[in-house]
């Protein structure tokens, strides 16, 4: 096995496409399971972790977006002001693993996992995140409803590097809300965000755990958008409840040891009308 | 995040709260565990392992694993020179399993290889045929005798019943349930690791290793190897924890095989899946009760029913299974009763040890039951539970009478008046992590119900029916420095602290050293059953009082005193007149005394057919409160705060009992709301830290403890046990405060969410 400590990008790139199907480990939470584990032998590994350029995150204020090096840690991500910009991504990082998992794990690896329990892929999803993919033939951009294609499989070709994620600033309520066995340092059962916008005066909502990848709800967010007061900032309880329904219905979970799908669906709706009450706090 | 009434001030004698000596080199990552051993030259090995929990084994094939290069040894069952099985109460357990296997993770054959990545290749070339046959994993089946006898030896283990009283009274008041345990893994934090060395001359080993008890070990490996005991030595190597997962052998003879037979050093080290297959488990048990009261709420009779699964071999399974039957009233006074107890044998993972030995189970129950009489009866279930209390000199139902001090209503008392949270739920902040489900921020504080619950509990100390656990203890003095010497596992419990404290108190010098741990002194019995600051803490003590008295008698002679005159006042010797005071240092000047003594406790009996007989040692009993926050539409639980009264006879730590009944909190907790090993049809559904969930620090409560100090007159140092005590009542406390939370019936732990939602735990077929 050989092992590639790139530390630029082009560098990185470089390696990438002399191995195409190298194993790129950023913090390896994920990676360094599956090895550790046997269940994943590469022959080559690509280490990102000091390519600097993947390193930081921007905001800009024009555009009102942030854009985050695939490289950045949810420990970083937990730290004003991207937290503040970011409020259900910072809420999001929190619930990731333990504090040594926070500093190493980054958000470039969730979606280089695409894991439907990756807590980041919710918020990035609910944002309709742009994801950036380079190589040496070139880079480009496409939303992250395409880039996640299933259980553990993106739009990520080989020789393609996961340089980061834009995500716009909304001038709404943001949060994250996540439901596991324990307190901290668990996998999700069932997680939503929710997201609204006041200038565009929508409702965005995005679900974990419940599919085969992050799913949004059209339906519930278009109820949301029409029984919603933006500027009394309130939502009556019974059209909170509904909204619940509306995202359990549109939840697909399955049955496994760590849940049932009755369990699963159920948490949804309770979690989703919690948020929405969150962000229309008023009756 | 705890307190603790009366707090001494640190200088190392007994009473003082002074710190461990492996405490700082843990925290800062230089202790050395026996994962950390290694020698020149040596070998990894591993174990293979069965992918079923019940097949014939139609052949196995090692040739392919000898032609991969760096493979040093290969054995299987044919190569065990030895007794081919072993165990701690009957000898059932295979070395290796030859013709059938009986759980999933049972051992068919090791390897020792250069490299741990050979040794996984070699696994994965060794060929076994298998003929894969129906599990049995209903305990049920095991005792109705509807599937074949999976082992020579039977399907059930023991059986025992208690019939005391009348076995035909009627109470008043009558009710009954049925309860659920599932099975907790010790889930110790430093996994199995050993290293084995063979002689020059082949004839022997020296096995370094993390156990419970080095003698038994030395005894089963011994007869595995069919060599004398002398030609196998053990000693401890750094434990990281063990709560009943090291009483057992689980490496121990596949390590010492293979440095035999590769003439090297040979480690093997267990990853996390290979630990939850390769230990035994906390039992899982059913149990139905039925308590029959007066009207005005005293115990008339208890009924019970009681079914231990033990998985595929015996392990302590018959002495769990004792504990269980024999501590179904609790501490309660209960003149009739009706038990029926089985230990069975299934295919499931096997079971024995850990912390709590069946009384945790019974536990569970009989605190259910007193919850459900109080209702019954209208009254608190604090004020039942007074009302019922056991004292000194009362008879359980097995016809043995409590001898040992026996303050149930003040640790009662003591845990009520402690103060309940001051907070409201959310705490004064409004942090959304204070709420059930944490950092997942599920809830906001309307959402939120609390509850507090009740519970209480007796536990035995030592072992029990006619099993002598003797400690031995040396000890040595020369010039002023002390020697301490025992087979005793320090296992994280911090009895080499308090032995140091005990030596320094009896003897009077600051300085104590503690020898090796390791088999060149006569046993000190296993580290469990809340056994060693009573029985090592016993020999340790009577060792120095040997040594004391023949300084005091060479004092004497040189200073011409009456040798029963003289005590140890601090570091000084005096006479008790006053007149004469010597520094114990310079008294100890150039003299030298070895001495070595065995610590017995009193003997105990049999139960008979009709569970009758003084079977038990002795008794420790506890309290605890849970205040718990439930988010009853999630089904998530946040325990707030745990108080608790503990009879501890005389802390000889107070800081390292208040250790005790934190982390003994912690795994009450887990089995309460989190800690499962989930099995279906024999095979485990979550051998991992991923999906096994332990208690995180955000999960553990704020612990206030009350320490009750009321020295027994038949502990050597008036100590009792302390360390399993915390865990089992704390389970009870919380899940009665989760349905006091709720308003619902909850008979089965862990409590699961969909249990407190009630919705369905498992999905319709």
């Amino acid at each position: 096995m050989s092992v590639i400590v790139p530390k630029s990008l082009s560098d990185a790139l470089a390696a990438l496409a002399d191995n195409p199907d190298a194993l790129v480990l950023a913090g390896g939470t994920d990676a360094m399971v599956e090895v550790n584990s046997g269940h994943r032998k590469p022959s080559h590994v690509i280490a990102i972790n000091r390519v600097s350029e993947l390193r930081s995150w921007t905001f800009d204020p024009v555009a009102a977006t942030v854009h985050i090096g695939s490289g950045v840690t949810y420990a970083e991500l937990m730290e004003s002001p991207v937290a503040q910009l970011l409020p259900a991504l910072a809420e999001a990082s929190r619930t990731v693993g333990s504090p040594q998992i926070r500093h190493t794990g980054t958000l470039g690896g969730n979606l280089g996992t695409c894991s439907p329990a990756g807590d980041g892929l919710p918020v990035v999803s609910a944002l309709d995140g742009m994801v950036h993919l380079a190589s040496v033939a070139g880079d480009r951009s496409l939303s992250v409803h395409e880039f996640m294609v299933g259980v553990k499989r993106t739009a990520r070709q080989p020789g393609e590097l996961i340089t980061g994620v834009t995500l716009p600033v909304l001038s709404g309520w943001q949060g994250y809300s996540k439901v596991g066995v324990r307190n901290a340092m668990v996998i999700a059962l069932a997680s939503t965000c929710l997201a609204t916008d006041l200038d565009s005066r929508n409702v965005r909502l995005a679900l974990g755990s419940v599919g085969p990848t992050i799913l949004r709800c059209v339906e519930a967010e278009a109820f949301a958008a029409a029984v919603v007061s933006f500027e009394s900032q309130s939502v009556s309880a019974s059209d909170a409840r509904r909204f619940g329904e509306l995202a359990a219905a549109a939840s697909r979970p399955i049955n496994d040891h760590r849940a049932t799908a009755e369990y699963r669906r159920h948490a949804i709706g309770v979690l989703a009308s919690r948020l929405l009450r969150r962000a229309f706090p008023n009756e | 995040m705890s307190s603790v009434t009366g707090e001494r001030i640190s200088v190392g004698r007994i009473g003082d709260s002074i710190s461990r000596p492996d405490g700082t080199p843990k925290v800062q990552g230089s202790y050395a565990f026996s994962s950390d051993l290694s020698a020149e030259n040596c070998l990894w090995g591993a174990t293979l392992r069965s992918p079923h929990p019940s097949a014939r084994i139609v052949s196995i094939d090692i040739s392919g694993a000898y032609r991969i290069a760096g493979v040093e040894a290969v054995i299987t069952a044919a190569d065990v020179p030895g007794s081919p099985t072993y165990g701690l109460i009957s000898s059932d357990q295979p070395v290796f399993a030859a013709d059938v296997v009986r759980y999933v993770g049972e051992p068919i054959a090791a390897v020792a290889a250069d490299h741990p990545e050979t040794c996984r290749r070699a696994l994965a070339a060794i060929v076994v045929v298998y003929e894969v046959l129906e599990p049995l994993v209903d305990p049920e089946r095991a005792i109705d005798g509807s599937h074949p006898d999976i082992h020579p030896d039977g399907n059930v283990i023991r059986r025992q019943r208690i019939v005391c009283g009348d076995p035909d009274i009627v109470g008043d008041v009558v009710v009954e349930d049925d309860y659920e345990i599932g099975m907790q893994d010790q889930a110790f934090l430093g996994l199995e690791a050993a290293m084995a060395l063979p002689d020059d001359d082949g004839g022997g080993v020296s096995l370094y290793v993390a156990t419970q008890w080095l003698h038994e070990d030395q005894k089963q490996i011994a007869a595995c190897l069919g060599v004398p005991l002398s030609k196998v030595r053990l000693t401890l190597g750094g434990v990281g924890g063990a709560f009943g997962a090291r009483e057992d052998i689980s490496l121990q003879v596949h390590t010492c095989l293979l440095a035999l037979r590769t003439g090297r050093p040979v480690r093997i080290h267990y990853s996390r899946e290979e630990s939850f297959l390769g230990h035994v488990h906390r039992h899982p048990v059913r149990i139905w009760m039925r308590h029959h009261a007066t009207s005005d709420g005293r115990l008339v009779k208890v009924e019970a029913r009681m079914v231990f699964d033990g998985g595929a071999y015996a392990s302590t399974s018959s002495a769990v299974l004792i504990n269980g039957v024999t501590h179904a009233q609790g501490p309660y006074r209960c003149d009739n009763a009706v038990v029926d107890g089985y230990a069975v044998r299934t295919n499931n993972l096997p079971c024995g040890a850990m912390r709590g030995f069946g009384v945790v189970q019974a536990c569970f129950a009989h605190e259910g039951q007193m919850d459900k009489l109080a209702a019954a009866c209208g009254i608190d279930p604090v004020e039942i539970r007074l009302l019922n209390a056991m004292v000194t000199g009362d008879k359980l139902i097995t016809g043995q009478i409590i001898e040992n001090v026996a303050p149930v209503a003040r640790c009662i008392r003591e845990t009520a008046a402690l103060p309940l949270p001051d907070e409201p739920v959310g705490g004064h902040d409004h942090d959304p992590m204070r709420l059930p489900g944490g950092a997942g921020r599920t809830a906001d504080s309307s959402h939120i119900v609390r509850g507090i619950g009740f519970a209480v509990a007796i536990k035995n100390l030592m072992y029990s029916e006619t099993f002598d656990d003797y400690s031995t203890a040396r000890c040595r003095l020369s010039d002023g420095v002390v020697t301490l010497k025992f087979a005793t596992s320090e296992v994280g419990q911090g009895f080499i602290t308090i032995a140091g404290q005990i030596a320094r108190s009896v003897l009077g010098f600051d300085t104590v050293v503690i020898d090796s741990i390791d088999t060149d002194v006569g046993s000190a019995g296993s580290t469990s059953a809340s056994r060693q600051t009573w029985m090592s803490g016993g020999a340790v003590n009577a060792a120095c009082i040997k040594v004391r008295d023949l300084l005091f008698a060479a004092v004497a002679v040189s200073h011409d005193v009456d040798p029963l005159s003289l005590a140890v006042d601090g570091g000084d010797i005096i006479a008790a007149a006053g007149v004469f005071r010597i520094s114990a240092l310079e008294a100890a000047s150039g003299l030298s005394f070895d001495e070595t003594v065995e610590y017995h406790h009193k003997p105990t009996e049999d139960l008979d057919e009709n569970g009758q007989g003084n079977c038990h040692t002795a008794f420790a009993f506890v309290a605890h409160r849970a205040v718990v926050d439930v988010d009853p539409e999630l089904g998530l639980v946040k325990v707030i705060q745990i108080a608790t009264a503990q009879d501890v006879g005389r802390a000889l730590n107070p800081l390292s009992v208040l250790g005790q009944i934190e982390g003994g909190i912690a795994q009450g907790l887990g089995l309460a709301v989190m800690e499962e090993i989930i099995m279906t049809n024999g095979h485990v559904r979550n051998p991992s830290f991923t999906d096994y969930l332990l208690p995180t620090f955000l999960d553990m409560p704020t612990v206030i403890a009350s320490l009750i100090e009321e020295p027994d007159p038949f502990a050597p140092l008036g100590a009792k046990g302390v360390g399993e005590p915390p865990t089992i009542s704390s389970t009870p406390a919380i899940v009665a405060a989760i349905r006091d939370a709720i308003g619902k019936p909850l008979n089965r732990v862990p409590v699961r969410p969909t249990d407190i939602i009630g919705l369905r735990a498992f999905p319709s077929i």
